[in-house]
């Protein structure tokens, strides 16, 4: 008997919009076109700060339009899913074992975030947030 | 028991007389508790006898009764038609060539598993008189759950990688890989390494996270990749930048 068998084809682009699940993984995916744009952002502010305080000053200046504000905005919201979206699955990267049981991954989890806050509260203190 | 009438439209492809699958419907009475696969059996046995699929065990063991139901892969001895309200779609597991109606080609996938050599490989070998290989039980569960895999391909089925890149190694071989990487009794990860710790292997996972999503054994494909990632990294870093370069 002839074998012929059928390969059925598969879309290159579109293919995210046929679950949900894939969706929000481009979601995940598409954070690092805006942190990317955030970190050329703060290239542009060492360049500027390189040149001297009018300069960088000028800079700040820029920063505090209101396009510059919601620019921002929506870099922070990704930022944050971009965060978040990875310290939720970080327990099944690095699972902790202890004796014959696994640390459930809500306490990976939780550490993550409070590091997170840490961190945050740690810069707002030397930035000069009081 | 309540019974109800279920439709189905299942996915019929006939490599001798057909140039590209079609669906054909089928009504059939069934019983409220049944799941798609018993459905597809009163089909071939009542009402159209030339419908190809496989199944054996009906108890989510085999792996192989792997379908897509509703465009989600399924086993279909667990998949339950109560969970199914309206006409029920049935198609071949995606991302693998038809070889009949229902059946797929699954020789992609064993020849992966092959290559990454999923069986214990001792490190030193032992005379039968030495005695068995021993493992505390903290040993076996570091590998336990990764075990669990019953090579069904859902995970392939579910995979977006493995759609686009057909070379990719994929989820459960990779996995099988990683379960006996961390088997205490094994010695044979550098040989794995070879396959799996390259751009088809491991690092043409992005981490979508559908294998675990679909897995019917919980065994969390996504997870074993992440850990064969991080557990690869790290063998870079050893041989680039300790003195020495040994791994």
């Amino acid at each position: 008997m002839s074998r012929k068998p059928f390969v059925r084809e598969v879309s290159k682009t579109g293919w995210y919009f046929k679950h949900p699940r894939y969706l929000r993984y481009m979601s995940r995916e598409v954070t690092c076109v805006f942190i990317g744009a955030f970190a050329l952002l703060l290239l542009c502010a060492v360049e500027r700060l390189s040149e001297g305080q009018a300069a960088y000053e000028s800079f700040l200046a820029a920063l505090q339009g209101p396009w510059s504000v919601a620019g921002l905005l929506v870099v922070l919201v990704f930022a944050i899913h971009n965060a978040t979206s990875w310290f939720n699955v970080t327990p099944k990267a690095l699972p902790v074992q202890i004796g014959e049981e696994f640390l459930p991954g809500k306490f990976i989890v939780i550490a993550h975030y409070a590091v997170w806050i840490l961190a945050t509260l740690l810069i707002l203190y030397f930035a000069g947030v009081r | 028991m309540n019974e109800r009438l279920v439709q189905l439209e299942v996915l019929r492809y006939n490599p001798e007389t057909d140039t590209e699958p079609h669906f054909q419907r089928y009504e059939v009475t069934c019983k409220e508790e049944w799941v798609v696969l018993d459905a597809l059996n009163a089909v071939k046995e009542s009402i159209d006898p030339t419908l190809n699929y496989r199944w054996s065990c009906h108890m989510a063991v085999c792996g192989s009764c792997g379908m897509m139901v509703n465009g989600e892969p399924k086993l279909s001895c667990h998949a339950f038609l109560r969970d199914y309200p309206g006409v029920i779609r049935v198609e071949p597991l995606a991302n693998f060539p038809i070889e009949r109606d229902l059946v797929t080609v699954a020789d992609d996938f064993i020849d992966k598993l092959k290559r990454v050599k999923p069986y214990l490989i001792p490190a030193k070998p032992k005379a039968i008189e030495e005695g068995e290989y021993k493992q505390t039980p903290a040993q076996l569960m570091k590998y336990r759950q990764f075990s669990m895999c019953i090579n069904c391909m859902l995970c392939y089925a579910a995979c977006p990688e493995y759609a686009l890149q057909p070379k990719f190694i994929g989820p459960a071989a990779i996995t099988l890989a990683h379960r006996y990487n961390l088997d205490s009794r094994d010695g044979g990860r550098d040989e794995r390494q070879e396959v799996v710790a390259t751009n088809e292997g491991v690092w043409e996972c992005s981490f979508v996270g559908a294998c675990s999503e679909v897995c019917p054994k919980a065994v969390d494909p996504a997870g074993a990749l992440q850990q064969v990632k991080v557990a690869s990294t790290l063998d870079w870093f050893k041989e680039h930048l300790l003195p020495g370069g040994s791994k």
